[in-house]
């Protein structure tokens, strides 16, 4: 029974996704799929940063980071070519271990490049590696220092990217090439793969509320939350709290990196622009509103707000309405707005359990 | 009800010396908290600790507890050095505590506040957890069932749903109670159990007090409750500006002079 009732609103959320794709190709509004699909990844960061954020209490102004960095390194490792470097002994060992694919770029010159799934593999660990070793330092400091620590990492993130010709300075990587996750499904923003990938993207979101879900019902979720509200009794309790800040961070990086790589390869590139600061301020504005710990709140609150961004409805004040939401969010409904009065007997009442 | 292994009976522990405190110093700056404290709590006893305000007594629990290393010193709880250790390692050790300022989990029901006291004895790690695998699934359930059996044992078990924080103060002491009992600890630090509870709430904790103690479990209480000390305690330590000037019986600590002294001011002032 319990875990019919932790796991219904996963089969109701897959219900809605797949009703969502009936209608708009029943209505022949196919082009809303993109603008979900994109949607769905950043959901993807958000939920990981709720954890982080709302769960075990540790604030990060740098998330946008960690998608960069997954992006990034995806696109540059699958558009570089190393055909100049052909002789060379550590790429000869890459080609002998097919881990190198040639193709032929888009003037019909001959490339070498990795192939997607390694090189997505490569960008996971280069963000897992990078939030270890910039968490054990950072995590140790709490509320305004970490939230400055975060910051500051997400500028040189950002920094790194704009002034780094590998990484194509302010055009970022252009034609990054699709990823075939399996034979007959390709991560791709090709039209004729448009449904699908709307379905992947959803997908990833279904199965990262899944480990989520659990993670905030288990042992080590109770454990977060206790860090949040009592470091010191949690401590006392045997909880060892820098390990646990830790993970969190990793786990919630790992999430923010898969977005980064998956959304890089189906929009076939990726600008600065996601390394932003603005973007990370509004990942956190969108679990603000969400509720901070409410990993559905900011799901939800994440599509809306990035759906109706994508579509341009708050036009060239996009990052304004953000920071305005948040500033509102702070003043008004410190505890998100589902937590307002308004909906107290609605069905949309705040769930604790995620 | 869920079985609960609690050490072992009393008596079989008396002679030895379960937690060793030897020579322990701490300054703050060139404040002087503690002074060469050195003490033993024997095994299956109740020790308390007291003193005025500003006597150590509270920096003294966080050298043990591993919230703070002391300046020099030994520690030595079953036989292993504990000072400057985390605090998290020496909880698992076997020692849980409560707090004098009470430090409940916000959020968090009174049961998942007690579940929580489970902590140092279970295993479920990020992945099982994530996965939800069969055996994180079969600890969970064995965690909810003893922690429930501890409120039960408190007599709490009614508010097991209510968020812990929005408890009444005397049940928020109980719930603290609770999850240190929970961690099946073998040495509980309470730190002025009594403060804020009415007479009646006093003489329930006495009682509580001394069952603990009959479970097997070691106490080290501070307290300013003079009677519930004298009544519950086996042995006594008193401190005063960082140094013990006394250890012994109830009996002796209540006739000896130096401690009226402090206690009530000499004759001459």
């Amino acid at each position: 029974m319990r875990r019919l009732k932790r796991y219904l609103p996963l089969a109701v959320m897959a219900l809605t996704v797949t009703a969502v794709q009936l209608l708009t190709s029943y209505t022949g509004t196919a082009y809303y799929l993109t603008q979900l699909t994109i949607t769905a990844y950043y959901g993807l960061l958000i939920i990981g940063l709720c954890v982080l954020m709302g769960y075990a209490g540790q604030l990060s102004l740098g998330h946008a980071g960690f998608f960069a960095i997954g992006g990034y390194v995806s696109a540059a490792l699958t558009t570089h070519d190393l055909t100049a470097y052909r002789n060379n002994f550590f790429i000869t060992l890459l080609n002998h271990a097919h881990l190198l694919i040639s193709r032929q770029d888009i003037y019909g010159e001959p490339l070498l490049t990795v192939k997607a799934w390694p090189a997505c593999l490569a960008a996971i660990a280069a963000a897992l590696l990078i939030a270890f070793i910039i968490g054990i330092p950072v995590l140790k400091l709490k509320g305004h220092y970490l939230a400055m620590a975060t910051l500051g990492f997400g500028i040189i993130i950002f920094r790194i990217v704009m002034a780094g010709s590998y990484f194509g300075e302010a055009d970022g990587i252009s034609d990054v090439p699709a990823f075939t996750l399996l034979p007959g499904l390709t991560v791709s923003g090709d039209f004729s793969y448009r449904v699908q990938n709307y379905y992947i993207a959803w997908a990833l979101i279904l199965i990262g509320m899944f480990l989520l879900i659990n993670l905030i019902n288990s042992r080590p979720g109770r454990a977060l939350r206790a860090i949040h509200g009592s470091p010191e009794a949690a401590e006392a309790a045997g909880v060892n709290t820098a390990r646990y800040k830790l993970l969190t961070f990793v786990i919630s990086a790992a999430f923010a990196a898969v977005a980064g790589i998956f959304l890089t390869h189906f929009n076939g590139g990726i600008g600065p622009s996601e390394a932003s600061i603005m973007k990370s301020v509004r990942y956190v504005a969108i679990i603000a509103i969400g509720g901070m710990a409410s990993l559905w709140g900011a799901l939800g609150m994440g599509v809306i707000l990035n759906f109706l961004s994508l579509r341009g409805v708050f036009g060239s004040y996009d990052d304004a309405v953000f920071g305005a939401i948040l500033v509102l969010v702070m003043l008004f409904a410190p505890q998100g707005i589902l937590s307002l009065s308004i909906w107290r007997k609605s069905i949309f009442r705040r769930r604790r359990d995620g | 009800m869920a079985k609960i292994n609690f050490p072992a009976p009393p008596g079989r522990l008396r002679k030895m010396p379960l937690l060793s405190i030897k020579d322990l110093n701490r300054s703050f700056g060139g404040i002087q908290a503690l002074s060469d404290v050195s003490f033993k709590v024997s095994g299956g006893t109740i020790k308390a600790l007291i003193g005025p305000n500003g006597a150590g007594k509270t920096t003294l629990f966080n050298l043990i507890c591993g919230n703070l290393p002391p300046s020099s010193g030994r520690i030595i709880f079953k036989d292993q050095a504990i000072e400057g250790r985390a605090a998290h390692h020496i909880a698992r050790l076997g020692l849980a505590r409560t707090f004098q300022n009470i430090k409940l989990y916000p959020g968090l029901s009174t049961l998942e506040n007690v579940m929580l006291g489970r902590h140092s004895r279970s295993h479920t790690g990020f992945m099982a957890a994530m996965l939800n695998l069969p055996r994180a699934r079969r600890e969970e359930a064995d965690i909810k069932e003893k922690s429930y059996a501890m409120l039960q044992m408190l007599n709490i078990a009614d508010l097991a749903a209510k968020e812990a924080v929005s408890l009444a103060f005397g049940q928020q002491r109980a719930v603290e109670m609770a999850r240190a009992l929970a961690a099946e600890p073998e040495l509980l630090l309470l730190d002025e159990p009594a403060a804020g509870l009415n007479i009646y709430e006093t003489a329930e904790l006495a009682d509580l007090i001394t069952q603990v103690r009959e479970m097997g479990i070691t106490i080290l209480l501070v307290e300013h409750d003079m009677s519930l000390v004298m009544k519950i305690s086996d042995e006594i330590v008193v401190l005063n500006f960082g140094r013990k000037i006394a250890e012994g019986v109830p009996a002796a600590i209540q006739n000896n002079q130096e401690v009226i002294k402090i206690y009530l001011g000499s004759e001459d002032d």
